[in-house]
């Protein structure tokens, strides 16, 4: 599929979902931050058997910033790896597909998310063990002291395999990161030995292109996004962090996504 | 399997931590899946020969306990049997949430080793206590928690975690040079009690450093004509019913523990007890609630009232006020 369709695809069924979620809300804005990031990933740069879930050759993407649950199940869906049916169980009670993903290999789900500043530690075995892993990140959940523990050792061992993405959209639930909590994300990074790139992250052959090229030590992108992508009201709205969607929001929502300059 | 007497002082030598070390390193020979990390810890986890031996499959995290347990998890979902050491307050309470995460929710097969359990570093002090662990860990789902009596009791827990595909927290308690409590072989079977001595006024239920100096006391209640059973609750989760079930005949239940009476193996036991009708009281004995001034570890006992001299005082003037 053409990446900017698989993009505009991912970002419409984000919001449809979101809508039918009701009064349980979604965390929507950071969805639709990391959808190119998930789009790249899903549509061209992992390796998976597409009829063997548990194929351990597969490449392992874990998503550490679990409150972009439903962009990752969107990006599977658009990928062919779950159904419609598993895709529409968005927020039942009880069903596989929470508003924070929880492991199940069987339904391409590699790591349960919420809690952040786990994914990276977690990312670091299995690619000790042998496995080429791709981690998202927060710029917020940058905030945890884990991720530093996780950072230095992966830079003190030169992990190859592992790639990090953050989606850098300088939001946080309290607000603009720059209001709350300053760092110099690159030189972090930097400083824990890892290599460092740069760039648009609703960009997909940007963002192909990093994750493509071949590294002797661990490698970070940092993706330069806009939290709540692609919606007027909702980019760099704090009240969109979670949120839930009237018929109307989600019919002007739609409007705008559809045929948007992005995702290309 | 016969045990030699030399055998059993080697173990005793070189304690809970020792035994684990070089028992791992013999199971990672017949095992290519066992590694083992370490938190800057790697002699005093007593896996400096497992490195030695596999230096491929240690690593060594740092100062970064959190890491640890999250790379162990990783390592486990490709199907490695990762045995991660630290002292057992940095396992327990550092890391909470991590064992939540990875060994409670995500049920990785991590084998979670937390060492010098109770006061078993008496002189480095309260933040290498760990009197809260068992109360903390407990309550996480998925966790079968195993604290051995001795030197052969860890032999076999470590034994028995490799086995066992699920999350395990092994907490070592006692120091060099511990007292034997097991004079030769026996079966290890998680969540299943050992009696190690008969009785029938009392039954103590005690748990890793304090199963010792239960049978210390029970002799010395013997000699009041008290006959007191001494069970080793070496899993702690799931605890053995059945064994609590059966001490409910006595006319006084005790638990010892170098731990708080928070929580811990009193409280579970308490816990399982609650609904009989028919039930003996239960003296909880385990460490004061207080954080005390450092000191070795028999002072520590002294101090928390954990000698066997105390343990039988305590209990024999319980004892005596139910047969009033």
């Amino acid at each position: 599929m053409e990446d900017r369709i698989f993009a505009e695809n991912m970002r419409k069924d984000i919001l449809t979902s979101a809508f039918k979620a009701g009064n349980n809300g979604a965390h929507i804005a950071p969805s639709l931050s990391c959808v190119e990031i998930l789009a790249a990933l899903y549509n061209g740069i992992l390796k998976y058997n597409k009829s063997d879930p548990f194929d351990e050759a597969r490449d392992r993407l874990i998503l550490s910033k679990g409150h972009a649950g439903l962009a990752l199940y969107a990006a599977l869906y658009e990928a062919g790896l779950i159904s419609q049916k598993d895709y529409d169980s968005f927020e039942e009670n009880g069903g596989d597909f929470p508003g924070q993903p929880s492991k199940n290999i069987e339904k391409r789900i590699e790591f349960s998310g919420g809690s952040l500043g786990m994914g990276l530690s977690y990312g670091i075995g299995l690619a000790l063990a042998g496995r080429r892993v791709f981690v998202i990140l927060g710029d917020g959940e940058c905030n945890e002291g884990s991720i530093w523990e996780s950072a230095m050792f992966a830079g003190h061992r030169k992990i190859q395999d592992l790639t990090v993405i953050v989606d850098l959209n300088g939001m946080q639930a309290d607000g603009k990161s720059a209001d709350i909590l300053t760092f110099d994300i690159k030189k972090m990074w930097e400083a824990c030995g890892w290599i460092v790139e740069e760039c648009n992250g609703h960009d997909v052959q940007a963002l192909k292109i990093k994750l493509s090229q071949a590294h002797n030590q661990p490698k970070v992108i940092l993706a330069h996004t806009v939290k709540g992508k692609g919606v007027s009201f909702m980019e760099n709205a704090r009240e969109w962090h979670h949120g839930k969607l009237t018929q109307a929001q989600l019919t002007q929502a739609i409007s705008e996504i559809t045929g948007g300059d992005y995702g290309n | 399997m016969e045990i030699k007497p030399s055998y059993l002082r080697t173990l005793s030598m070189l304690g809970q931590r020792g035994v684990f070390g070089t028992t791992l390193t013999q199971l990672a020979e017949q095992n290519e899946n066992i590694v083992a990390l370490a938190a800057d810890l790697c002699n005093t986890s007593g896996l400096d020969r497992f490195q030695k031996t596999f230096p491929q499959r240690f690593y060594n995290t740092g100062i970064a306990e959190q890491n640890m347990i999250g790379i162990a998890a990783g390592l486990a979902s490709c199907g490695k049997i990762p045995f991660a050491a630290t002292f057992s307050n940095f396992a327990s309470l550092r890391s909470c949430e991590q064992v939540r995460h990875f060994l409670g929710y995500m049920r990785e097969n991590v084998k979670l080793v937390g060492f010098g359990a109770g006061f078993s570093f008496g002189m480095f002090g309260t933040t290498h206590y760990a009197l809260e662990d068992i109360a903390a860990l407990r309550a996480i789902n998925n966790v079968i928690i195993l604290s051995p009596a001795d030197g052969l009791a860890t032999l076999k827990a470590v034994e028995a975690a490799a086995k066992i595909s699920a999350p395990v927290y092994l907490r070592l308690s006692g120091t060099m040079n511990n007292p034997i409590v097991y004079q030769q072989d026996f079966d290890f079977e998680i969540g299943k009690a050992i009696t190690l001595r008969n009785g029938s006024d009392i039954v103590i239920m005690a748990t890793g450093s304090m199963v010792y100096n239960a049978l210390k006391a029970a002799e010395k209640l013997e000699e009041d004509d008290i006959s007191v059973k001494v069970v080793d609750i070496h899993t702690v989760k799931p605890l053995d019913v059945q064994a609590v079930t059966a001490a409910c005949d006595a006319k006084l239940i005790v638990s010892v523990e170098e731990h708080s009476t928070i929580g811990g193996l009193g409280s579970a036991i308490e816990e399982t007890m609650a609904l009989k009708s028919r039930r003996p009281a239960h003296l909880i004995i385990g460490t004061k609630p207080f954080y005390p001034h450092a000191g070795e570890y028999a002072y520590m006992h002294d101090v928390h009232d954990l000698t066997p001299e105390k343990i039988a005082l305590k209990i024999k003037n319980t004892y005596e006020e139910i047969c009033k």
